[in-house]
């Protein structure tokens, strides 16, 4: 790919450097023109530029010496002029088209590397940043970059060749006049570069209020019934003018600056143009310059017009450029938290038991685990129970490494799971999550999701496991039926239903229901439980769960609070304990009586917690 | 990755359930050139921008009539000043002072052309954005749920870009087409004869673009559709990427997301190979031009029909020739795609709100927060009925429990208490008026929701349990939040009640999302409070403690409430049972378990331990639970 580019490069270089040298021969033919058009029938020609006579001589030498030379100079600059736009289209299409192919190539290179890096980066780093963030970087950050090396990079040396080229045979033909004619570059060079300054912290500036912007809509669209709910469209419309206020006069400031540069920039070129003509007519009638050679000055400068507006183009492009890049660059240099080692092995299940030893993890320094340890055994079940924020989920999400361990390690089978690659551990460990994120896509596809080649009765059978065989088979369009943005059509047993067919799939050695039926009636988790009994019987379960008639049977029950497990031992053992397992036993089993003795208890408890 | 061809992805073989990676079909990339519906509703919102637009157009006339006098002026110094024969400097003087001030036009015209309608078009693009935004938040829940967040943003990002562009060029096209006729019409001046030979490669690039441009536009078509597809395929795995990690689809989605992106590359080369095209034709033209001036004008000036100045001004005038023309066939693109964009958003604007207020809808100020359904029937898909013939009345200050399979229709029945939906028969009344005879506002007011899913926004805690109550004071939210029990950890959060949320809440545990979302309802302090499955993510002891402070909050108030954990409702004055969209028992704990019906196998199911049930109440369970929610 690198060396594709490389040549692309050179070649585009090679283009330019023609292009602009037919560029720059346009102005010297026309300026010979005049000079021959104003010779006198007969009379010698005189023309100024001395490349152009001789080639006009050597030329004149094949028409032979009968025709009149003034006219048949006319019609080989003519010739030669044709030649010269020929092939400065030619090279400028070819200078382009590598300009443009280099660019959609780097483009498609990054966002080949955004992506690879995005599905790389760990949940630690998802969980802090905003996802229409993330998509306005991998849309228009790299459209930024991709336009900035598709027009900037070549026009760029381009134009500082033309322009170069431009000034020397400009000053080679009259210093005084050349240095007049030019006097602008100085003055655009300066309002280029201060400008790219301004224009750089407004774009930056711009792009955050444009992201933040974008968050309030998607928000407000993503939490529709929330705002329906609350009937709070006015205090949105707030939100949101405030959001496009900002983006509003940001954008303003731009168009200013950008509005005074390209006309300041203009102005000095047609000043430095009145210049010439003025000091140039000076010396045409004191008869020091002849009227070709000032011609030649007013195309040269007509030619360099061009480039001059478009650096105030390529000001803004630059500044966009080093602003979207330098928001790319911030994700693509990340280094993902949890990566495979260098050496790491594939999971290698003997037995499929699962060990947390001592185990202390935080999400921002904070301890949110402590010293936890158990172990589940193929064929055995481990309860966690626990209030919210004691820490489940995040014992739920050490399991397939979402996140490292700050102390303690994990292991299956004995192996730790940081030495192990990713790829089969999470193959062996499926996790049916607390939040349900469902793809707009169809029931089928959001089932094989994990096992996209997966044939469709294996699709059935795990959708039956999960008791929503006969509601899928009931719609009218079975498996085919689309499914709304993260499953807004579906009620919310249904959901997650559809999420636990979808982590069966992967048929997992060990499987984690975090929460996952939450929203399902008692009788038809039942019947999930029943369906899995077949498929738990030599895999190792964890259920986390608030309704403690799914977690009875288990082997081993934690209860987790604040990061610790306070109790442990199987629903017996835990009742005899007579802790906070009995407590909420109790609420659950015996609520009658709970105003009186429980909340009494249970407040005592709490109290010396 | 470095061998092999870049554009090779044969060796792929899509899954067989690979996600829908891009726009629908009804995604029209183009549109037609010129939609006079379009354009027209477009001119509404332009047209508060009337005069500043006068002034715009104005300054691109002027621009463009500076642009054409300034080599007309050269023109006039060969030959008034320079002529050969008799130079003066008087005249020179006089003419390079004309030049000046043609130049402090074109600088004035310049940059107030390039400020007022830049700042313009942004002004436009705010408020069409605005338009649809303010839009959307009234159009009813139906077309929201069908409709993809991605595409909405699409809409209010890109086809507005679209539109704002368009308006630009628009303006700038004006200054093209009159440059060219000023061009064509100084040349004619000038000198005709030279002018018409001159104009004669006119034709030739017109017919050539006309060839072009068929071609060129499919291939521009291809490579924007591909990259609209490229960038679905970019959001739907940054919104799903935990599930993406999860299930380890990297490599799959990897690949599926290659194939897409060179696609794109192939498209986006080919597009850009017609776009590049037309250099080398505009050149040869030009040159063919120049050529003509220099031989006739050259010969012309030789034979002394005209003078060396209109030969020079004719090369001046050449070489700028071709830009509009060029700029003019690019706009064509350009309009092409506003149309679409402009066709886009319309159609979001046009959404009818199907939940509208009635004319003279009542503004209710109190009510005494009675609920009443009457014979509802109510259903999301034509024919399929969701709610059938729902009966049941719910005093002021009641508490009723609506239990049942998933699927049953609770939080469908409490959607129709808010009106996120229209009933298909009967009504729904909320203190004695029916929902369709008050304002919406008002029923907010009255009404509030934990709902089933706990949506927070990025902002503090503070912020999200405040969220659009204005008025309440820092000790409400605090007391809300004690009421929930979720001031304990919020306080032990390093901010307090300033902890910023992530998106969606994503740095607290879903049941603590949860208590936020719940006590967010308690500080909108309204008659009636709809709970939806609001503690399901909490444990019993937590709930318990809610449950104690809600018992003081809820005096007054109506509840409605939807839980799983039967303990949880046992309390309250009516349980509602559904299944399958019909209410099969209804009243208070006790004759419900004397009854013996659902509720009572229900209720021991969620006491006793799986195996403990015995078989044939599993089996009980499983028809009536099969007859109804999968
Ligand atoms: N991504 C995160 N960043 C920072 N803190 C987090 C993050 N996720 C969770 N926490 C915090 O870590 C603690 C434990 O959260 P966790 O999700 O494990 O709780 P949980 O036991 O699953 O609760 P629940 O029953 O509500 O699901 C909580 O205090 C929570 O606020
Ligand atoms: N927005 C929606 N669009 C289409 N169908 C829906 C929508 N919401 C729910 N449904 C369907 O309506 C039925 C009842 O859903 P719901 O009222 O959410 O059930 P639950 O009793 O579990 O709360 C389900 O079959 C569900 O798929
Ligand atoms: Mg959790
Ligand atoms: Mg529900």
């Amino acid at each position: 790919m690198a060396f594709h580019c490389k040549w692309r490069l050179f070649f585009g270089f090679v283009a330019i450097f023609i292009a602009s040298g037919f560029q720059l021969a346009i102005p010297l033919l026309i300026g010979s023109a005049v000079d021959s058009a104003l010779s006198l029938e007969g009379a010698a020609l005189d023309i100024s530029n001395g490349m152009v006579a001789s080639a006009i001589d050597s030329t004149t030498d094949v028409f032979g010496e009968g025709s009149n030379p003034a006219k048949t100079a006319l019609i080989i600059i003519a010739v030669f002029l044709f030649i010269a736009s020929v092939g400065r289209g030619l090279a400028a299409m070819f200078q382009n088209y590598m300009g443009e192919s280099i660019g959609q190539m780097i483009g498609y290179e990054l966002r080949m590397l955004y992506y690879e890096k995005l599905q790389r980066l760990s949940f630690s780093y998802h969980a802090g940043v905003h996802t229409g963030d993330l998509i306005t970087r991998g849309i228009i950050d790299v459209e930024g970059v991709r336009m900035f090396v598709q027009t900037a990079l070549l026009r760029t040396v381009f134009l500082i060749v033309l322009i170069g080229a431009g000034m020397y045979l400009i000053l080679s033909l009259d210093l005084t006049l050349g240095l007049i004619s030019l006097s602008f570059v100085p003055f655009v060079a300066w309002r280029a570069t201060a400008a790219r300054l301004k224009l750089r912290s407004n774009w930056y500036q711009l792009q955050e209020r444009l992201s933040a912007l974008t968050k309030v809509m998607d928000e407000n669209l993503g939490g529709i019934r929330v705002v329906r709910a609350f009937a709070s469209q006015d205090h949105e419309m707030k939100k949101f003018d405030e959001a496009s206020n900002e983006t509003l006069i940001l954008a303003n400031t731009q168009v200013g600056i950008r509005a005074s540069n390209i006309s300041l920039m203009g102005v000095a070129f047609m000043l430095a143009m009145t210049g010439v003509l003025w000091y140039g007519g000076l010396q045409v009638v004191d008869g020091a310059l002849n009227l070709g050679e000032l011609t030649q000055f007013l195309a040269f400068m007509s030619i360099l017009l061009q480039p001059v507006r478009q650096i105030g183009m390529l000001v803004n492009g630059f500044a966009r450029g080093s602003v979207t890049g330098s928001r790319l660059f911030s994700v693509l240099d990340l280094i993902p938290e949890i990566q495979d080692k260098p050496d790491a092995k594939d999971l290698d299940i003997t037995s499929g038991i699962l060990e947390f030893h001592n185990v202390s993890f935080g999400y921002e320094g904070e301890h949110t685990l402590e010293g936890i340890s158990f172990k589940a055994e193929p064929g055995h079940t481990v309860g966690l129970v626990g209030p919210p924020g004691s820490g489940k989920s995040t014992i739920a999400h050490l399991v397939p490494r979402f996140y490292d361990p700050i102390e303690g390690h994990i292991t299956i089978d004995g192996q730790d799971l940081r030495d192990i690659t990713l790829d089969s551990l999470r193959q062996a460990v499926g996790v049916v999550e607390q939040d349900t994120f469902l793809f707009t896509a169809s029931i089928e596809h959001n089932v094989a999701y994990g096992d996209p080649w997966a044939p469709d009765d294996r699709v059935e059978e795990a959708s039956k496991y999960a008791q929503l065989g006969d509601y899928i088979e009931r719609l009218p369009g079975g498996y085919d039926t689309m499914i709304g943005e993260r499953g807004v059509s579906l009620s919310g047993g249904q959901r997650q239903r559809l999420s636990i067919a979808r982590s069966l799939m992967l048929k997992p050695q060990l499987i984690v229901f975090d929460d996952s039926t939450a929203a399902i009636d008692a009788a038809t988790e039942q019947r999930i439980r029943a369906a899995l009994t077949d498929l738990t019987k030599d895999r190792a379960t964890i259920i986390i769960s608030h309704r403690l008639s799914s977690l009875m049977h288990a082997d081993e029950i934690l209860f987790i609070e604040e990061g610790k497990i306070v109790e442990r031992g199987s629903h017996d053992e835990l009742l005899a304990q007579g802790g906070h397992y009995n407590d909420l036993y109790e609420l659950q089993i015996r609520p009658d009586e709970r105003d009186e003795q429980v909340s009494g208890s249970v407040d005592g408890e709490v109290g010396a917690s | 990755m470095a061998t092999r061809d870049p554009l090779d992805r044969s060796h792929i073989i899509p899954p067989k359930a690979s996600i829908r990676l891009g726009p629908t079909q009804d995604e029209e990339v183009f549109g037609e050139a010129f939609s006079g519906q379009v354009v027209s509703r477009f001119i509404k919102y332009v047209s508060k921008y009337k005069v500043l637009l006068w002034v715009a157009i104005t300054s691109v006339l002027v621009f463009t009539v500076s642009s054409i006098a300034i080599p007309l002026i050269v023109r006039n110094v060969y030959d008034e000043a320079l002529a050969a024969g008799s130079p003066d400097r008087g005249k020179l003087t006089t003419m390079v002072i004309v030049f000046l001030v043609a130049v402090g036009f074109n600088f004035v015209a310049n940059y107030l052309q390039e400020l007022i309608v830049g700042r313009v078009a942004e002004r436009i693009l705010v408020d069409m954005r605005r338009a649809m935004y303010d839009h959307l938040q009234r159009v009813s829940l139906s077309f929201m749920d069908k409709t993809e967040i991605g595409k909405l943003m699409a809409r209010l990002q890109g086809d507005v870009a679209a539109l704002q562009e368009f308006l630009q060029t628009a303006v700038f096209a004006i200054g093209d087409f009159v440059l060219l006729i000023g061009i064509i019409g100084a040349m004619v001046w000038l000198d005709w004869r030279l002018g018409l030979m001159t104009l004669a490669v006119v034709p030739t690039l017109f017919i050539i673009r006309i060839i072009w441009l068929p071609y060129a536009r499919r291939a521009f078509l291809r490579a924007r559709v591909t990259s609209s597809i490229v960038s679905g395929a970019l959001a739907e795995n940054i919104n799903g990427i935990r599930a993406v990690q999860g299930l380890s689809r990297e490599h799959v989605n990897y690949d599926l997301f290659d194939i897409r992106a060179s696609d794109n590359l192939k498209a986006a080369n080919r597009a850009s190979k017609f776009g590049v095209m037309m250099l080398p034709i505009v050149d040869t033209l030009t040159g063919a031009a120049m050529s003509i001036i220099v031989i006739m004008g050259g010969f012309f000036v030789l034979g002394g029909t005209i003078e060396v100045g209109v030969m020079v001004a004719f090369v001046l005038f050449v070489q700028r020739f071709f830009d509009p023309i060029r700029s003019l066939t690019m706009h064509y693109n350009v309009l092409q795609r506003a149309m679409a964009s402009g066709e886009r958003i319309f159609e979001v604007i046009d959404v009818p709100v199907d939940i509208a207020d009635k004319p003279h809808a009542l503004d209710l100020d109190e009510i005494d927060g009675s609920i009443s359904f009457k014979d509802v029937t109510f259903g999301y898909l034509p024919d399929q009925p969701i709610l059938k013939n729902i009966n049941f009345e719910v005093k002021p200050g009641e508490t009723v429990a609506l239990v049942g399979p998933t699927g049953s229709g609770k939080t469908s029945t409490t959607a129709l208490v808010h009106r996120f939906y229209d009933v298909w028969e009967g009504s729904v009344k909320v203190g004695g008026h029916d929902v369709r005879d008050v304002t919406q506002d008002s029923l907010g007011r009255h009404v509030s929701m934990v709902l089933q899913e706990p949506f927070l926004f990025s902002g503090t805690i503070y912020e999200n349990i405040l969220y659009s109550k204005e008025d309440a004071t820092r000790e409400d939210v605090v007391a809300a939040a004690q009421a929930v029990g979720a001031h304990e950890f919020i306080m032990k959060l390093p901010g307090g009640y300033d902890t910023p949320l992530e998106q969606r809440g994503g740095n607290i545990s879903l049941g603590q999302r949860q208590l936020i979302s719940f006590a967010r309802a308690i500080v909108a302090d309204t008659k009636i409070l709809v709970l939806d499955e609001a503690t399901a993510s909490i444990d019993s002891y937590t709930e318990m403690l809610i449950q104690q402070a809600l018992n003081r909050l809820m005096e007054g108030r109506t509840g409605m409430v939807i839980a799983h954990r039967l303990a949880t409702i046992r309390g309250a004055d009516r349980i509602i049972v559904l299944q399958d969209g019909e209410i099969i028992e209804m009243g208070n704990h006790d004759e419900l378990m004397t009854l013996g019906g659902m509720y009572s196998r229900l209720y021991s199911m969620n006491y006793a331990s799986f195996d403990d049930i015995p078989d044939e109440l599993i089996q009980q369970a499983t028809q009536a639970a099969n007859g109804t929610s999968t």
